[in-house]
């Protein structure tokens, strides 16, 4: 302060009397104070950082075939629409097969990394069986998540194409059914009971053969009760039309199923067994007929020869026995027999013989004879196959199995591994080769002779006639008259009668009054005959006054 | 400002580093910051005979609270440009913003004049005054005598500048109090809006706390001597 005294140039304005300095209080804390500020904003910085951080889940990478409508940044990862992660990024897989979506999940959501969790992405579907996911036409897609139960964790998964059917914590029971095509089946087709949806179509593949395919579905819970071990499925699509001797019959499940198709099962007569475990394989039948029907055990395969034309014949005809189905054609071939020269065209025919009845397969069972001695002697008995015209109109052929008793005893050749059956020509057959000798018959009648002597006769009675035309005309002319007459004489005759026999008539009243003289007559003889029955003296002695 | 009044002869123009310049400080006295009286020989802090503000030849603690400002700025213009702005939740979704995020929009749908806008508001300015204020302080606590001139120019238009920043914030205002269709579309402010307000409240307050006479005090030896010779007294005085 004593060293500032003495800048001679720029005085002040104003050079007060020197104050005295006063001492203030020191405000030291202020300029610490101000220090709070950046550390406010240090410690709002780091709690920014430390929520982010905390509230960060794992991360995971979900593959995808493509990534339509999928947008990094901005497409979320929801289960039960609440959600659970954002995609970071999509990149391209190394050989661009697939892309790679990037997904950050928040803290709650690490369950979702269990292995056997399932991505999709939904997007708006319209699909027959309805329309799905609308709400993603303003939103944007985004990727459903089915939260999975599995221990084991990981963080690379494999978004599936469509949604899944059946969520993980669906209640209810899988079950496995095997078809030999897929029909109008697809995901999501529904399961009928008695036509009440119960189920739906979760899955089908291929088997691993190609000899068929193999469906996964699903039975919502209170309803897999009713799956039992004998339970029978079969394609509910579409219409099952038949037409036979008893009519046409169309069967149709509810409208939705003809239009899209579905499964329906039932168990026969309602014996549904033991309740069927989860996974159990069933057999998926064409109709509900096939299903329901009883199995037909084990088949035989039979060949036949037909020395005959097998036109009309084809794989699949039937071959029934007194009308009833026992099994069908499986080929139809043509061989050449070198030592006869001939050639001859063997029919393979599979045959149920489960179908003749249980006391057949019981009886075969029992016996002591092998299947081809049974057979042996079911044709020594004359069982022969036939063919027979199923279809008159297409000419359709069909194998009939019967005993002809008449039929020529034949030798089975029981050395052969495929047993053969003896056939008998057709009855159609046998009847055109007896038309065909009436036929020859016929031809030998002289049609010419009959003819001739035809028109002679013709002319004969042709004069015959003529003479009966002049007698009726003189009957006319000569007889009619006297009948005339006659027959006035006879109404004449018949008036005179009637009036004779009419009420009036004085021989009516005397008739009447003879006969009122005679009933008086007989009155009077019975009171005679009472008195003489009383006093039969009297006819001695008279009448005596007094008694009387 | 005030100050300069009192320097008679500082305010020439050109003010060349080897100018010989008298300047208050540099003649031992002071200025009040409220009524301009210069006074001789008196105290920091002490207040003026006139007015009774405290008296003080530079702004007290000028470059602390610069920097402790700045700090606080920088911390935050993390958050307002990764914090979403504005979010937006209409029935086609929830839409968050950040600035960037709006920038990229505009420009992608073709609306270059808009990204440029934002981008330069919103982005550039608080950057660009971040940098300049820290460049200033800086150079002003090293009292380094490097481009004085232009220096002052860029506190200038750093003060000028700085209220065009809070366009933003004043956008994402208006936008969250008229767009409320329940139902359809909501605007709601984001904590980016909050963090970005607080950078440009806290860049301001910088500018308004850095005294620009600082980095015009440096090479003078006077000056130095007598800051010098007042902080000792301080000191003393403390003691």
């Amino acid at each position: 302060m004593s060293d500032e005294n003495a800048p001679p140039s720029a005085p002040p304005p104003a050079l007060p009397p020197l104050p005295e300095p006063r001492l203030s209080r020191k405000r030291d804390w202020l300029p610490s104070l101000i220090w709070l500020i950046p550390i406010v904003a240090a410690v709002v910085g780091l709690t920014l950082v430390v929520k982010i951080l905390v509230e960060r889940g794992p991360s995971i990478t979900i593959t995808f075939r493509t990534a339509e409508g999928l947008e990094a940044g901005k497409t979320k990862v929801k289960y039960k629409d609440v959600d659970i992660g954002l995609v970071q990024t999509i990149t391209l897989s190394k050989d661009r097969s697939h892309v790679l979506a990037n997904v950050q999940l928040s803290k709650e959501a690490e369950s979702f990394t269990a292995a056997d969790t399932r991505f999709w992405v939904v997007r708006p579907r319209v699909a027959a069986s309805g329309v799905s996911g609308l709400g993603t036409l303003l939103s944007g897609a985004y990727i459903g998540a089915d939260a999975g139960t599995s221990k084991d964790k990981k963080n690379e998964f494999a978004g599936l194409e469509v949604q899944p059917i059946v969520k993980i914590d669906a209640s209810g029971k899988q079950y496995m059914l095997h078809a030999t095509d897929i029909g109008s089946l697809d995901i999501g087709s529904p399961v009928y009971f008695r036509r009440i949806k119960v189920g739906q179509l979760a899955a089908f593949d291929l088997d691993a053969d190609g000899k068929g395919v193999t469906l996964r579905i699903f039975i919502d819970a209170p309803y897999d009760k009713f799956i039992g071990v004998n339970t029978r499925f079969w394609h509910a699509s579409g219409f099952d039309m038949q037409i036979n001797a008893s009519g046409f019959k169309l069967r149709t499940q509810s409208l939705a199923a003809v239009v899209l198709g579905g499964i329906a099962f039932q168990s026969p007569d309602d014996e549904l067994g033991m309740t069927a475990k989860e996974n159990t394989t069933f057999n998926l039948a064409a109709d509900q007929e096939t299903a329901l029907k009883e199995p037909d055990g084990p088949s035989e395969t039979v060949v036949m020869y037909f020395n005959q034309s097998l036109r009309g014949l084809t794989p699949g005809t039937t071959v029934d026995f007194r009308g009833v189905v026992l099994g069908e054609v499986k080929s139809i071939g043509l061989e050449y027999d070198p030592k006869r020269r001939e050639f001859n065209m063997p029919v393979a025919v599979q045959i149920y013989p489960e179908r003749l009845g249980r006391k057949y397969a019981d009886d075969g069972q029992q016996s002591s004879y092998t299947a081809k001695q049974r057979l042996q002697y079911m044709v020594s008995r004359g069982l022969r196959a036939q063919l027979r015209t199923g279809n008159l109109l297409t000419g359709q052929l069909y194998i009939a199995l019967d005993f002809f008793p008449k039929a020529p005893p034949v030798a089975v050749d029981t050395s052969t591994t495929i047993i053969e059956l003896p056939t008998i020509p057709n009855s159609l057959d046998e009847i055109q080769s007896q038309i065909a000798e009436i036929a020859k018959k016929l031809s030998k009648v002289p049609f010419d002779q009959i003819a001739a002597d035809l028109q002679k006769t013709l002319g004969t009675l042709n004069r015959t006639l003529l003479n009966a035309e002049q007698l009726t005309k003189s009957l006319n002319n000569d007889v009619a008259p006297e009948i005339t007459a006659a027959m006035k004489d006879v109404r004449t005759t018949l008036d005179n009668a009637n009036r004779t026999l009419s009420d009036n008539a004085p021989l009516q009243q005397d008739i009447r009054q003879t006969l009122q003289e005679l009933t008086r007559s007989a009155a009077s003889v019975r009171v005679l005959t009472d008195y003489l029955e009383r006093h039969p003296e009297a006819l001695i002695r008279g009448k005596q006054e007094g008694n009387k | 400002m005030s100050a300069d009044t009192a320097a008679v002869t500082a305010s020439l123009p050109a003010a060349d580093e080897d100018l010989a310049v008298q300047t208050a400080a540099g003649l031992g006295m002071m200025s009040c910051h409220h009524c301009g009286t210069v006074w001789q020989e008196v105290r920091e802090h002490e207040p003026c005979e006139r007015c009774g503000t405290a008296l003080h030849q530079r702004k007290p603690d000028s470059i602390r609270r610069s920097w402790a400002f700045l700090i606080a700025a920088c911390i935050m213009y993390i958050p307002a440009n990764l914090m979403p702005v504005m979010i937006t939740k209409t029935l086609l979704g929830v839409q968050e913003d950040t600035i960037m995020s709006g920038v990229i929009y505009f420009w992608v749908s073709g609306a270059w004049e808009l990204a440029a806008i934002i981008f330069i508001a919103s982005f550039l300015v608080p950057l660009f005054k971040l940098a300049s204020l820290i460049l200033l302080t800086w150079t002003a606590q090293k009292r380094s005598r490097w481009r004085r001139l232009e220096r002052a120019k860029l506190y200038r238009l750093v003060e000028i500048i700085g209220r065009w920043s809070m366009l933003d914030v004043f956008v994402v205002s208006l936008l969250a109090g008229l767009v409320q269709i329940d139902g359809f579309a909501r605007i709601t402010a984001g904590f980016g809006v909050l963090a970005f307000a607080s950078v440009v409240v806290l860049t301001m307050l910088a500018a308004l706390s850095f005294d620009p006479r600082l980095s015009w005090d440096s090479g003078d030896d006077a000056i130095d001597k007598n800051q010098n010779t007042n902080q000792n007294k301080r000191n003393e005085s403390t003691r």
